[in-house]
């Protein structure tokens, strides 16, 4: 089996064995704790520039399969794993894990010891790193990987946000009598303007079922041009890297605040709270992972959420004029905002999950209720 | 929400003995809730008829009887202690039955007791088919085509809806007793009978078969504040048919995608839910069709379990100390997770590695049985690996095991590489045999590889997931490659460490490459191939771990961050087997215990998951990991503990002994070679010569030859048994020639290295067991037993008394005489057990083991001193003086210790007792007379003493003298007497009244046909020759399924009288331990 290697900034360097695509890249590193959901992790736009490792160790076990899809490719940089399935098992798989990575150009390595370098992410923070199997130089690639710029205060967004408008009506699957098919489809009352930052689909899926027409806008369509197509609500994507790399998005948001309900995810929300005068930081290594529980602070309930996240809004910077949700109980970062007068509301976390837990799947419904009552 | 502080006093209850489907898994669970509940301030009152428990050490509850554990006497218990409330979901199915009848019966109404955890309702909609099925229903989820019978023709009208196979599944039964599948109308009829026969309600499920499907188990937690999460996911690696209790296990699910994993998340919120256990564990089973997805929910345990314990080993959550804080108002964000200490316990612990269960089977024991799997559960005791991959941690509980495999070796019960037979041939049998779940079919599918049939066509046989079989088959391609460097020499650093890392054992490398052990050891130093430990964290790393829950694998980074303290390392038992159980990990926890109060840093080193001493609460440090050679020192390399204890977890570490000790390992205690000479048979002899003790003529045989020539000068009956074994294991009492040269060529392979040895048997000789403990200068006595039952059954399987009941003060002096002697000569430092035979006044010693035995705990529940604390106080160097135990303890009451057999589950096995251990568990029952103690122990063991009814009588000759003063005296109770004939001739010769009743082979009006007609209440039944075992089977097993107290000697027939008595004179009262005078 061919070597990869993978280079640290803080100059450690991995050996292991090559899958998927051969080659080199260098991206942020962050680790992702979901058990299940490979397929939808490296789908998900909100990872580009950024190379995945996982801390499960036994992955690619049930293939690839075609309703699964978070985007139509892959968008993360490279794909860390300790032990890459050696068989494809599940009714619903096509295609295998490395086939899929090699038809997009993704470069895998596994047989490291994924524990000792999520340790390493969790003391040192998430850090920039060079995959590779062209070269073999260990000193080489450390240097690279120290070169290799950070995604602070870049517009990744433009690079996965859609060209052009589209329309999405397709809802979630379900098992019935014993096959693969779409939930019966919903009455949909609620016309919704999505800005795809990097969208996933499972949101545009959960919309559908809870009853939105929806339109896909590019990121850097003007505010004025959503509201004139008259919508009941505008959704805000979740999203790769910073939300300060993206300003024309802010500028847009800005314009549509108090003029039409607004539900945010992720760097949705992060966005809408920058429109709203706060601020975000970086965390050291952000949350990856379907096991984060949130509390929604007014009920005092908890909800196990999917999180991916490496920025979150500082809690001094919210204003007076905003609740703040619900919290993150672990490290008590801010999950979830509410705007007192304007029908506007966001969360850190992804309610769509996917992967991960559905607790808070009823947020698409509250967003529907809101949009019921309008402005 | 705070915890609640409107109760104050709360009563939970224990699971009682151990049996199959209910073992050591609930004394970790109570003992967790124990702690966890007194942590708040709870007064705890604690029932549990079990001795061998942690839970029931004084100390873990405020009172704690060791008394039955029936709605009776829990009645009495909350009469006297008046309870707020009653936590019943963490003493098994037992301790819910409990629970449901008190409730039904209006108790806990009048006396005001509140049920937590779980009420009646939930209990009831959870355990009632019908009521599960309705429930089911109205949340939209499916469970499998099925209906209630409460006769064979309301039976035979469901299954025209279910069709066939179809599973019979009795209603309110524990690990699914008296469960099977039929697979046609033949074998229809009589099994619906016979699960009729096992549910206490006299009724079954008839489900559709789900044979083949996907199987997949939960567990879920749930607080009052509706939040509920999920701990673990559990994927069976044998399909639905097998019960989960016998099926090989993995953590967490492996070939379901986020999608129908999150599906499956879904439905276990809503079940639990809808059924409504409020707060706690519950365990959730699904069967998903491999074909399609389709999900089908088997079934919901509102309780902590089996599963439960498991999932808490593998996630480091721990799922009972949590739900009893939850029983009493806390909410799961109000709660720490212990592991990382910053995060809150309302989260879903992530794994980075991967857990396999496999179960530990005894179908040697019960050789009437076949060892075929079905949807009742056979097998006693489990084993869990962690590894960071499925080939690593697979391997690594076969190892685990300790069935002598370290690998995917060829060990058959038929013969697979006789001469002559083609590779084709082998397969074709390979192939038969997989047709059936046989308990070693996971060697069966390896072997079924390793000749080339496909993972395609095993899995349409088997219906195992080709993922597993993958798995299993790369093992066995690298198991090739291996073969293929013929020889160690060509062994290279790489392809050593990738067979490390695949998990393959040092001992299965050497069997590959036709070397020892050692060789492949050397080879590992030389390049210096060494695993590392991980930590157990419930979060994949994400948070840092502040519990030191380690397991082994080879990768770069070692996290066992070892301290500079003085330390001592404690290896355990293993799995649960017959002969070596939970009172070898009792033992073991309480050297932790002792010596973590002592300031010495504690390691735990066990790979049993049911166990105490597998929580990470237990011991400083925990490394779960197999008790074999490689493992422990791949642990004391890292370690260097400044002692090591092997003398307190059973055969498996005492095994290791010398070994370690050669290794250089610091075992104290007794010397293992002093060990040696107490177990190797030529030694001791020499020991016993030296004190001029006595035991019973014996010699050692590597061949029929020689085992003849000793039997003659002995004489016949003999005793023989292989040497070296725990649990009586082929041991049998030879009464011929014949059936010694049977034994001799059949049941063992006698060679130079594994002599049989033959004794003479002391027939109705009295029994002695001893426990003494001993710092090199004093010895003290712990207890002096006397068995029930004569010498030949075995001491496990034996009911005893302590103190004697019959023998004179003179015996018992002499008795404690030679265990000193003994104990001095073999220079014991800590446990000592010796077991005797009296025969007219003369004391016989059958054998010494200079270790913890089974009856420590029962001996130190019973004297109130903790024993193995003691010893393991004076193994680390303290004189008996320094700890304050210097005399034997006299105490004013009597224990009786019984044992509980797991005959229910084997229908084609006898019940008689024999040298042969067949026990899973054992009771206790203790009062102040011992009729009273030996009814305790008799209801403790679930059997229902009749206060009027019939005796039935039939012995072999030898014992009719005896059956006249049990005759009468049972008469003058009340109880009308029947025997068969010659039986009843002999009674009424000596003035006994008695009607006397056909023997089966006798024909109709019989004796078992009369027990069928519930005419019969007792039965005493002695017997001997093959012959007469054989007539009298049916009569054994009938008894059995009614659950009628049966006696099959003597001694047990008059203490079952005089217990009857006993309760006859007097209502049973109860009194704690800490009343008898425990300390801990």
């Amino acid at each position: 089996m061919k070597k990869a290697y993978l280079a640290l900034a803080d100059g450690k360097v991995f050996e292991g064995d090559h899958f998927g695509a051969e080659g080199e890249v260098d991206a942020e590193i962050v680790f992702n704790t979901s058990m299940s959901g490979y397929q939808e992790v490296i789908t998900d736009p909100s990872y580009r520039g950024q190379m995945v490792l996982m801390t499960y160790p036994l992955i690619g076990n049930y293939g690839i399969n075609p309703q699964d899809f978070e985007s139509d490719r892959p968008h993360l940089s490279g794909f860390i794993i300790k032990e890459l399935s050696g068989i494809t098992s599940n009714w619903r798989s096509r295609e295998t894990l490395e086939d899929f990575l090699k038809k997009f150009g993704i470069i895998g390595i596994q047989g490291i010891d994924t524990r000792a370098l999520t340790r390493r992410i969790r003391e040192k923070g998430a850090q920039q790193a060079v995959l590779s199997t062209v070269s073999q130089d260990p000193e080489e690639l450390v240097r690279k990987a120290q070169n290799s710029s950070g995604l602070v205060g870049k517009d990744l967004v433009k690079e996965v946000t859609c060209h052009e408008a589209y329309d999405w009506e397709e809802g979630e699957w379900e098992i019935r009598n014993g096959k693969t098919s779409l939930k019966p489809a919903v009455d949909k009352k609620s016309f919704v303007v999505a800005y795809d930052f990097g969208i996933k689909r499972n949101i545009l899926r959960k919309l559908a079922d809870a009853g939105c027409r929806v339109r896909v806008v590019p990121a850097s369509t003007p505010a004025k041009e959503v509201l004139a197509l008259n919508p009941d609500g505008v959704f805000l994507s979740n999203g790769p890297g910073d939300p300060a790399g993206v300003p024309y998005a802010i500028t847009n948001i800005k314009f549509l605040l108090g003029k039409v309900p607004i539900f945010g995810i992720c760097l949705g929300h992060q966005m809408l709270n920058l429109a709203l005068n706060g601020k975000t930081f970086k965390l050291r290594f952000g949350h990856h992972g379907g096991n984060q529980p949130v509390m929604d602070i007014p009920s005092g309930k908890v909800e196990i959420t999917s999180q991916n996240h490496g920025f979150a809004v500082t809690y001094d910077s919210v204003e007076s004029s905003i609740d703040v949700t619900s919290v993150n109980l672990n490290d008590q970062t801010i999950e979830g905002i509410r705007h007192k007068e304007w029908p506007v509301f966001s969360v850190q976390y992804h309610p769509e999950a996917s992967p991960g837990p559905h607790d808070s799947s009823h947020l698409f419904q509250q967003f529907t209720q809101l949009m019921k009552v309008g402005v | 929400m705070p915890k609640r502080t409107d109760i104050k006093k709360i009563l939970l209850i224990g699971a009682g003995p151990i049996v199959i489907g209910q073992a050591c898994e609930f004394d970790y669970s109570g003992t967790q809730a124990c702690k966890s509940l007194k942590e708040e301030g709870y007064e705890i009152i604690l029932v549990n008829s079990n001795p061998a428990t942690i839970m029931t050490d004084p100390e873990f509850a405020d009172r704690t009887y060791i008394e039955p554990v029936t709605p009776e006497v829990v009645e009495k218990i909350i009469a006297r202690d008046r309870p707020d409330a009653l936590l019943p979901t963490m003493g098994g199915q037992t301790a819910l039955n409990v629970a449901l009848a008190l409730a039904e019966s209006g108790v806990l109404e009048k006396y005001n007791v509140e049920m937590i955890g779980a009420d009646v309702e939930t209990i009831n909609k959870a355990e009632d088919r019908n009521l599960f099925k309705e429930a089911m229903f109205r949340i939209g989820q499916k469970v499998p085509p099925s209906g209630h019978a409460k006769s064979l023709e309301e039976a035979w009208e469901i299954v025209e809806d279910t069709g066939f196979p179809a599973i019979i599944r009795p209603s309110f039964t524990l690990g699914g007793t008296g469960g099977s599948v039929a697979y046609s109308k033949d074998d229809f009829g009589a099994l619906v009978e016979f699960a009729l026969k096992a549910s206490p309600v006299t009724q079954v499920l008839i489900e559709k078969s789900l044979i083949g499907w996907k199987e997949y188990e939960l567990e879920v937690m749930r607080d009052l504040k509706d939040n509920v999460v999920i701990i673990c996911s559990i994927e069976n690696l044998d399909p639905m048919g097998i019960h989960t209790g016998d099926s090989i296990t993995v953590a967490p699910a492996q070939t379901l995608t986020d999608k129908e994993y999150q599906i499956m998340r879904n439905a276990a919120i809503d079940i639990v839910r809808e059924i409504g256990v409020e707060t706690g564990g519950s365990n959730i089973q699904f069967a998903v069709d491999p074909e399609t997805g389709e999900m089908i929910v088997i079934e919901m345990n509102p309780r902590v379990s089996r599963s439960s314990a498991l999932a808490s080993k593998a996630t480091g959550f721990p799922i009972a100390k949590f739900a009893a804080k939850l029983a009493v108002g806390y909410s799961l964000d109000e709660i720490k997770n212990d592991i990382t200490r910053v995060t809150p316990a309302s989260f879903e612990p992530t794994l980075d590695y991967c857990v396999v269960k496999i179960p530990r089977f005894t179908f040697e024991k019960f050789f009437q049985t076949e060892p075929i799997l079905s949807t009742q559960m056979k097998s006693v005791g489990e084993v869990m690996s962690i590894g960071r991959t499925f080939k690593e941690a697979l391997q690594k509980s076969i190892r685990s095991l300790e069935t002598g495999l370290y690998g995917f070796e060829e060990n058959f019960r038929f013969s697979l590489n006789q001469i002559g037979l083609s590779p084709e041939q082998q397969k074709e049998k390979l192939l038969a045999a997989l047709i059936l779940p046989f308990s070693d079919r996971l060697w069966h599918v390896a072997a079924a590889l390793r000749r080339g049939i496909s993972i395609d066509q095993i899995h349409q046989i088997t219906g195992i997931d080709p993922w597993f079989l993958d798995n299993i088959n790369c093992i066995i391609s690298f198991e090739k490659e291996i073969m293929r460097l013929d020889g160690v020499s060509n062994l290279d650093d790489e392809t050593l460490l990738s067979a490390k890392k695949m998990g393959f054992s040092d001992i299965y490398l050497a069997r590959l490459l036709n070397c020892e052990e050692k060789d492949i050891f050397h080879r590992r130093t030389e390049a210096e191939i060494y695993p590392v430990f991980k930590r157990v964290d419930t979060c994949g790393a994400e948070f840092e771990a502040f519990t030191p829950y380690l397991y082994s694998t080879y990768e770069e980074e070692c996290e066992a961050d070892v301290t500079a303290r003085k330390k001592i390392m404690i290896l355990g038992g293993g799995p649960n087997r017959i002969g070596q159980g939970i009172e070898f990990d009792y033992c073991c926890v309480h050297a932790s215990f002792a010596l973590k109060e002592d300031g010495y840093e504690t390691i735990m080193v066990n790979c049993n998951p049911e166990t105490v001493s597998t929580d990470y609460d237990t011991s400083d440090r925990l490394y779960f990991e197999a008790v074999t050679f490689e493992d422990v020192m791949n642990i004391v390399r890292v370690e260097k503990p400044d002692g090591v204890i092997v003398q307190f977890g059973g055969q498996t570490p005492l095994k290791l002994a010398l070994d370690l000790m050669n290794a250089g390992v610091p075992i104290i205690g007794t010397n293992p070679i002093d060990i040696d000479r107490a177990e190797n048979r030529k030694l001791f002899k020499e020991v016993l010569e030296k004190l001029e003790l006595r035991q019973p003529a014996n010699g050692t045989a590597v061949s029929y030859q020689e085992a003849r020539e000793i039997a003659e000068e002995i004489g016949y009956p003999v005793v023989v048994r292989p040497s070296y074994v725990l649990g009586g294991r082929a041991m049998e009492i030879v009464y011929s020639q014949d059936r010694l040269e049977y034994y001799m060529q059949h049941a063992v392979n006698a060679s130079p290295e594994h002599p049989v040895l033959v004794d003479d048997f002391l027939e109705d000789a009295i029994e002695i067991d001893v426990d003494a403990i001993s710092d090199g200068e004093d010895v003290v006595i712990g207890g002096v037993m006397e068995h029930i039952e004569e010498a030949g059954i075995h001491s496990g399987d034996s009911a005893c008394s302590l103190p004697a009941f019959s023998l004179s003060s003179k015996t018992i002096d002499e008795i404690k005489i030679q265990t000193c002697a003994l104990a001095r000569e073999l220079k014991v430092i800590g446990l000592i057990n010796i077991q005797f035979a009296v025969k007219d006044e003369t004391v016989y010693i059958i054998e010494v083991n200079p270790r913890a035995s089974r009856t420590i705990p029962f001996v130190s529940k019973t004297i109130g001193v903790p024993l193995a604390k003691i010893a393991a106080r004076v193994m680390a160097g303290k004189s008996l003086q320094e700890v304050g135990f210097t005399e034997e303890i006299s105490f004013p009451h009597i224990a009786v210790k019984e044992s509980v057999f797991p005959f229910n589950k084997f229908q084609d096995v006898d019940v008689l007792l024999g040298p042969e251990m067949k026990s899973t568990g054992e009771v206790m029952g203790i009062d102040t007379h011992f009729g009273r103690a030996f009814a305790k122990s008799q209801l403790a063991t679930g059997v229902k003493l009749p206060l009027e009814g019939t005796a039935f009588i039939s012995v072999k000759d030898s014992d009719k003298p005896k059956t006249v003063a049990i005759g009468k005296g049972l008469q003058k109770l009340g109880y009308h007497l029947i025997a068969t004939r010659g039986t009843a001739d002999y009674l009424k010769k000596n003035g006994v009244k008695v009607s006397s009743i056909n023997k089966v082979k006798e024909g109709s009006p019989h004796i078992v046909e009369a027990l069928e007609a519930k005419q019969i209440d007792i039965v005493i039944n002695t017997v001997f020759g093959e012959q007469s075992i054989k007539d009298s089977f049916s009569l054994r097993r009938s008894s059995l399924n009614l659950n009628l107290p049966y006696c099959t000697t003597m001694a047990g027939a008059s203490a079952l009288m005089g217990a009857l008595k006993c309760i006859k004179e007097n209502d049973l009262t109860i009194t704690s331990i800490q009343e008898y005078g425990a300390t801990s």
